[in-house]
């Protein structure tokens, strides 16, 4: 009795002597960061002073405080909330449509397929950069093109102007323009990731049920809805999930097409400011701490309330 | 009742057969119409551009090649140096690349064979690294390395590629590593292999399309990143990486959209090359095991 034991043991070893760069890349660059992250958030650190804090600082609520009641941090929450909201609908919707689209088989798909992902693999400096420069009210196509050809009467200034007033059959509303177009990119550049999973998933859906269905005499519609659907929602669940996690944390997509202004100031890009214009690390980690708080909360009442159930799936 | 139900049947078929051929199209237009536009305006002399901004086609005897030779040609040369740049990018992606493989393949062997203590507890640690925005990150990170004085070093910038990418690779590298039968690695140690042995000289040549798959993965992750290349490279010129000087530059108007595009093309095609060169390895790996979520 004595060998199995050891044997298990060595295996026990092993196992944690292969995970251990892992786990020490990990510790070093996340964990120990959100560690300290905490830590300065509750302390009163500029970057002149950073010398003399440490883990026996003072520490105070006076970032919170200040984080809190600043002003422009509740709206500012909002429009992240909206923004997050916004862009994983938009890329889910338009990845469901193209999964369904491309899913039959026809001249050239596999060529089809993979040119439909590019948005999500270019690089993001290179494809906000495109859009802004088409978007431009100065030399932007799209501009060009509107009122050339569909009769604006000025150009519209997408990225930089917060709202737009539009005049429907007399009816006067003020849209909030540069934040739509950011999300209007978002939902462009990620529909490709929703793409990917729901067209593995489609796949995987047996045959046998939709013909029986189609040999019934049921629609398409009708097969989507009582068929498909069903079958997908396990992943639409966990795409919406996964998408409003790295929307609502995201920054590079809004910092690089608006920096931020013209309403679409998301907490991320905030946080940035805080940290590298104005050097106050204890603001900026505060509000970085009520940013993933946030997120927990969104997420716990998500799961607890909204999520569908799925039974026996793991 | 029946026949009502055929009609509808047949009506939506009909247009669905209608709809669908418009719906690829349009997908396929807005996904290739921005990378055409850059193409095309990387072309042109910026003085065409500001002249007539809603002129999408130029004949080929319009193009020029000077925005090209401008981007990349070195600041001293009265250039904007992307070749310094893409050096850069390329030495921060390729060393990120074989360090997070040379970290994550042993991590996912132990994941998905052995049994040690913590075994189920891991998947939390990978979690918290998605939970957790980088710009939280990003804060101990400009500090610490402000005070170890590793910022503007691409040492500092690969190590953190590295934590970035480890948990996503390990995830990949443990679904494909579970598909591989036991039994390979049993009959290795029967032949007296020792664990690394068999490892090294079994599981990783089995493992070889995943293992390129997650190389490339990780290359076009380091390759796009921006937010840290901007925290920690931003203050020297000479140590950007081609993204960050793309978001530098487009912000000023020194220089000329249409070089600027230049860059972009330069910036973009290596991942495109790598894409279609193995989309079909890439996509796989990406979804593997989106069939059973």
């Amino acid at each position: 009795m004595k060998q199995p034991r050891t044997l298990r043991q060595q295996e026990n070893r092993a196992g944690l002597a292969y995970l251990s760069p892992t786990l020490v890349v990990v510790l070093v660059v996340v964990i120990l960061p959100i560690l300290w992250t905490i830590m300065l958030a509750f302390q009163r650190i500029r970057l002149i002073n950073l010398r003399r804090a440490g883990v026996f600082g003072d520490y105070s609520l006076a970032n919170i405080e200040v984080v809190l009641t600043s002003p422009g941090f509740w709206s500012s929450l909002w429009t992240t909330v909206v923004y997050t909201v916004g862009s994983t609908l938009g890329s889910i919707t338009i990845g469901l449509i193209a999964a369904l689209a491309l899913r039959a088989r026809f001249r050239a798909r596999t060529l089809v397929r993979a040119s439909v992902l590019l948005p999500y693999v270019a690089p993001v400096v290179a494809v906000t950069f495109v859009w802004t420069v088409l978007l431009s009210p100065q030399f932007g196509l799209l501009n060009d093109w509107g009122m050339r050809f569909l009769g604006w009467d000025r150009p519209i200034a997408f990225l930089s102007q917060r709202e737009y007033a539009l005049n429907v059959l007399g009816w006067h509303v003020d849209i909030p323009i540069a934040l739509l177009t950011v999300i209007a990119f978002e939902s462009w550049r990620y529909f490709p990731f929703a793409f990917l999973f729901l067209l593995a998933r489609l796949q995987a859906v047996p045959q046998e049920l939709e013909e029986a269905a189609r040999v019934d005499g049921a629609a398409p519609t009708q097969v989507f809805r009582h068929i498909l659907l069903p079958q997908l929602s396990a992943v639409i669940a966990l795409l919406c999930v996964l998408r409003f996690i790295m929307t609502f944390n995201k920054f590079d997509d809004v910092y690089l097409l608006t920096g931020g202004g013209a309403g679409t100031e998301v907490v991320s890009v905030r946080v940035f400011e805080f940290l590298t214009a104005r050097f106050d690390i204890g603001a900026a980690a505060a509000q970085a701490l009520v940013l993933a708080a946030g997120l927990v909360v969104l997420l716990v009442i998500y799961l607890r309330f909204l999520a569908p159930r799925v039974e026996g799936e793991g | 009742m029946k026949g009502t139900r055929r009609d509808r049947a047949q009506i939506e078929t009909r247009v669905l057969n209608v709809l669908r051929p418009l719906v690829i199209t349009v997908l396929l237009v807005t996904t290739l119409f921005p990378f055409l536009y850059m193409l095309l305006l990387s072309v042109r002399p910026i003085e065409q551009l500001l002249q007539n901004p809603g002129q999408f086609w130029a004949p080929p005897s319009a193009w020029t090649v000077s925005t090209y030779q401008e981007v990349l040609t070195s600041v001293a040369d009265g250039g904007q140096g992307f070749l310094r740049l893409l050096t850069n990018s390329a030495i921060v992606s390729v060393a990120a690349t074989v360090l997070t493989l040379l970290v994550s393949i042993p991590g996912a062997y132990a994941v998905s064979r052995l049994r040690f203590t913590g075994r189920r507890q891991v998947h939390f640690l990978f979690l918290s690294v998605y939970l957790f925005p980088s710009i939280l990150l990003a804060i101990p990170l400009f500090v610490l390395f402000t005070r170890l004085g590793l910022r503007g070093s691409l040492a500092g910038l690969t190590f953190v590629y590295i934590a970035q990418t480890v948990p996503v690779s390990i995830y990949m590298l443990r679904n494909y590593l579970s598909t591989i039968p036991e039994s390979l690695e049993e009959a290795a140690a029967v032949d007296g292999y020792g664990r690394l042995q068999t490892l090294v000289k079994i599981v990783l040549p089995l493992a070889a399309p995943a293992v390129m798959a997650n190389a490339l993965y990780v290359f076009m992750i380091a390759w796009n990143e921006f937010l840290f290349a901007l925290l920690f490279l931003v203050e020297d010129r000479a140590d950007w990486t081609v993204s960050l000087g793309l978001a530098q530059l487009s912000g000023g108007i020194e220089v000329s959209k249409t070089v600027l595009m230049a860059g972009s093309v330069v910036l973009t095609l290596p991942i495109v090359i790598i894409f279609f060169a193995a989309e079909r390895l890439l996509t796989e790996g990406l979804t593997a095991g989106a069939e059973k979520a």
